[in-house]
């Protein structure tokens, strides 16, 4: 166990992994294991007077919390010796005013200049205005030009500052900026009921909202202690299940549609449309936001919804096929995704990148298998995975993620016992903590909590687009400017969820 | 992909019915839309989407209504990429103090005359993230709005009888 390796003060009341206060030398430590490859970064988080760093051992699925008090508004920073943290450090000096000692980049990251306030979570002084322009990356060399992309971008898609630099048509570097939809929600969630903390989760992300409903449901439940009825964990494979297929069918025609083959964009979006109306039809709700909730689910399956699921796996396993057959036998398609945005395994590896991203270079880490959240230890399923790394690696994985939703879609049915659906959440006497996951279409959601009566006194979301993001600066490298929104859209990562 | 192509081109379309215009939008948009307006455009308008904050839900939707069950285009409608080639800006998200400026330059970026419709709820007053440090509100907080479409997110359908009450409006 890693927090046997740990020399620290064990918090009691942290659920259901161990946290522990270090020091500043162990928690030096901790970040050359995660420089050395020996652990994975799963986040890194603030509160106003601490910093908290959550690590997995992959070899045995387990996982610690470390926390630095930081005593005089600094801590060593993590992200000086793994890079996968600076983003995240960034964030907490935005939010917190916490200042990583050491770290080699110091501009600011969620914060643009507009909040009014400055550290808004930590000691919330009034901005210093005006303040210094922020500074791109410099890029040296003959012919280069640069391209300005967004805030608002040209398609429906979420607002995001790309800056390219092109020599030609090939790109030498994309550096990204962004933090535009931030809404603070770690501030939100801060005081709320549980009932408006799930809200929020619910739309920290919207087209993982079930995942995030999850994965905070599944903290609060550790925190409590409470074991939630087998139906609803079983109508929760069914949502989380129905939510990949309609982004993954979303994302297959989308990635095709971005090197002009709109067929399969419209055959797969009328696939997508299918799912949504079978999750209407069995939860009341498109998408099914508020469906999951601390407890259970909020709304048993309706009548008819069994029909409408049964209906859409017969259609879905008549046209899919050919559609799976279509994109690999046409030649302009292949030649626009094949050998295109190589994500190198062991970018893959360090960053922890979740979801197809590292499925598609190597890395099997998928949150259902892993930390096997009930009731997937009981449901046969496979985590496919690729080596190639390129944009058609990515759609490969959806596709082999479709077949595997499907079948668990119907070992879902096929097991789904009766009973409750919600049980009763007692507030515990004193303050306690949670941790859980929940395995969204793009990778594992990560959620944290302290509960402090019928309230939370602190809430951290992680998105898996943390550790993706950075790595689409690297994949683009040496790409032409044109299959940057294949890139983009094979790794689509979300802006929402990585704002906050 | 002949197959696909050819069993297309023999089955019949998917596409629905169209919903009748909302009372209530139409209502809202109730002198909004002037003769002049409407001698200029005709029956066809441009929308340029602008996400100044949400949560990407309200994007998911509007997207489907490109899909092959609403296909918006055969009323004229249509999404382009530019606020310069837009009539309509269609706004999403609680206003981010983030991106305020930006949805700013966007409005005064698109030609009049113009309208602005505001999609879901946090659009209306913020929804679930008004009140925090980083939201500067709806989107009426920031640009004049013509037009709200609720919901979280708004059903297709909902987004359909939004926009034919624009467009029935701006048709007389």
């Amino acid at each position: 166990m890693i927090i046997d390796t740990i020399a620290g003060e064990r918090i009691k009341g942290h659920r259901p992994w161990p946290r522990a206060i270090v020091r500043a030398d162990e928690w030096r430590r901790a970040s050359e294991a995660l420089k050395a490859g020996k652990w994975t970064l799963l986040s890194l988080w603030g509160e106003a007077r601490a910093v908290h760093m959550a690590v997995l051992d992959e070899a045995i699925s387990d996982i610690a919390v470390l926390t630095f008090e930081c005593l005089d508004g600094t801590f060593p920073s993590v992200g000086a010796l793994h890079p996968p943290a600076i983003r995240l450090e960034r964030a907490i000096h935005d939010l917190f005013g916490l200042t990583p000692t050491g770290a080699l980049d110091e501009r600011s990251w969620l914060d643009l200049g507009f909040w009014g306030v400055e550290a808004p979570l930590g000691g919330a002084r009034a901005a210093a205005a005006p303040r210094a322009p922020y500074v791109f990356l410099p890029v040296e060399g003959e012919n280069l030009h640069q391209i300005p992309v967004g805030p608002v971008h040209a398609g429906i898609i979420e607002p995001g500052h790309f800056r390219f630099t092109a020599n030609g048509e090939t790109v030498v570097r994309l550096e990204q900026r962004l933090g535009y939809v931030h809404k603070g929600i770690d501030s939100l969630m801060a005081g709320a009921t549980l009932e408006q903390a799930a809200r929020l989760a619910s739309r920290t992300s919207g087209d993982s909202t079930v995942a995030y409903a999850l994965a905070f449901a599944h903290a609060v439940e550790a925190a409590l202690d409470v074991t939630v009825p087998s139906r609803a964990r079983y109508l929760r494979v069914l949502m989380a299940e129905l939510e990949r297929l309609a982004n993954h069918f979303g994302d297959i025609g989308a990635i095709c549609n971005d090197a002009s083959f709109s067929l399969m964009h419209a055959q797969c979006g009328v696939l997508r449309e299918r799912t949504l109306r079978a999750a209407d039809a069995c939860f009341g709700h498109r998408l099914m936001m508020d469906r999951v909730v601390p407890g259970g689910v909020a709304c048993d399956l309706a009548a008819g919804g069994m029909a409408a699921v049964t209906a859409l796996l017969a259609e879905v396993r008549r046209i899919f096929p050919r559609l799976v057959e279509l994109y690999d036998n046409t030649a302009s398609l292949q030649d626009r995704t094949a050998q295109t945005g190589i994500l190198r395994a062991d970018y893959a590896r360090r960053f922890g990148a979740g979801g197809y991203v590292g499925r598609a270079s190597g890395r099997g880490f998928d949150a259902r298998k892993a930390l096997a959240y009930p009731p997937y230890g009981e449901l046969t399923f496979e985590v496919p995975t690729r080596n190639a790394g390129d944009v058609d690696a990515r759609v490969w994985i959806r596709i082999k993620e479709v077949e595997q939703s499907l079948s668990l879609i119907e070992q879902a049915m096929r097991r789904l016992p009766d009973g409750a659906i919600r049980a009763e959440l007692k507030p515990a006497s004193e303050p306690c903590e949670g941790m859980g996951f929940a395995e969204a279409f793009r990778g594992d959601v990560l959620a944290w909590l302290r509960l402090d009566g019928e309230r939370v006194a602190r809430c951290h979301l992680r998105d898996p687009s943390w550790f993706q993001w950075p790595l689409l600066e690297v994949v683009i490298e040496g790409n032409i400017v044109a299959d940057f929104p294949l890139c983009n859209k094979s790794f689509n990562c979300s802006y929402s969820g990585h704002d906050l | 992909m002949r197959r696909i192509l050819l069993e297309s081109m023999l089955s019949r379309p998917l596409t629905e019915a169209p919903p009748a215009a909302d009372e209530a939008m139409l209502a809202e948009l109730a002198g909004k839309v002037d003769a002049a307006a409407r001698r200029k455009l005709g029956r066809s308008l441009s929308i340029r989407e602008v996400d100044a904050g949400s949560c990407n839900g309200c994007e998911l939707e509007i997207h489907a209504l490109n899909n092959a069950f609403y296909d918006l285009e055969r009323f004229g409608l249509r999404f382009v990429a530019s606020p310069r080639h837009a009539d309509v800006l269609m706004v999403t998200g609680p206003v981010t103090k983030n991106m305020r400026e930006a949805l700013e330059r966007t409005y005064n970026s698109t030609p009049d005359p113009k309208w602005v419709v505001a999609v879901g709820d946090c659009a209306a007053n913020g929804g679930v993230f008004a009140g925090s440090y980083a939201v500067a509100g709806g989107v009426k907080d920031v640009i004049p709005v013509d037009l709200h479409i609720r919901g979280c997110p708004p059903r297709p359908s909902q987004l359909l009888q939004g926009l034919l009450a624009l467009l029935e409006k701006q048709a007389g």
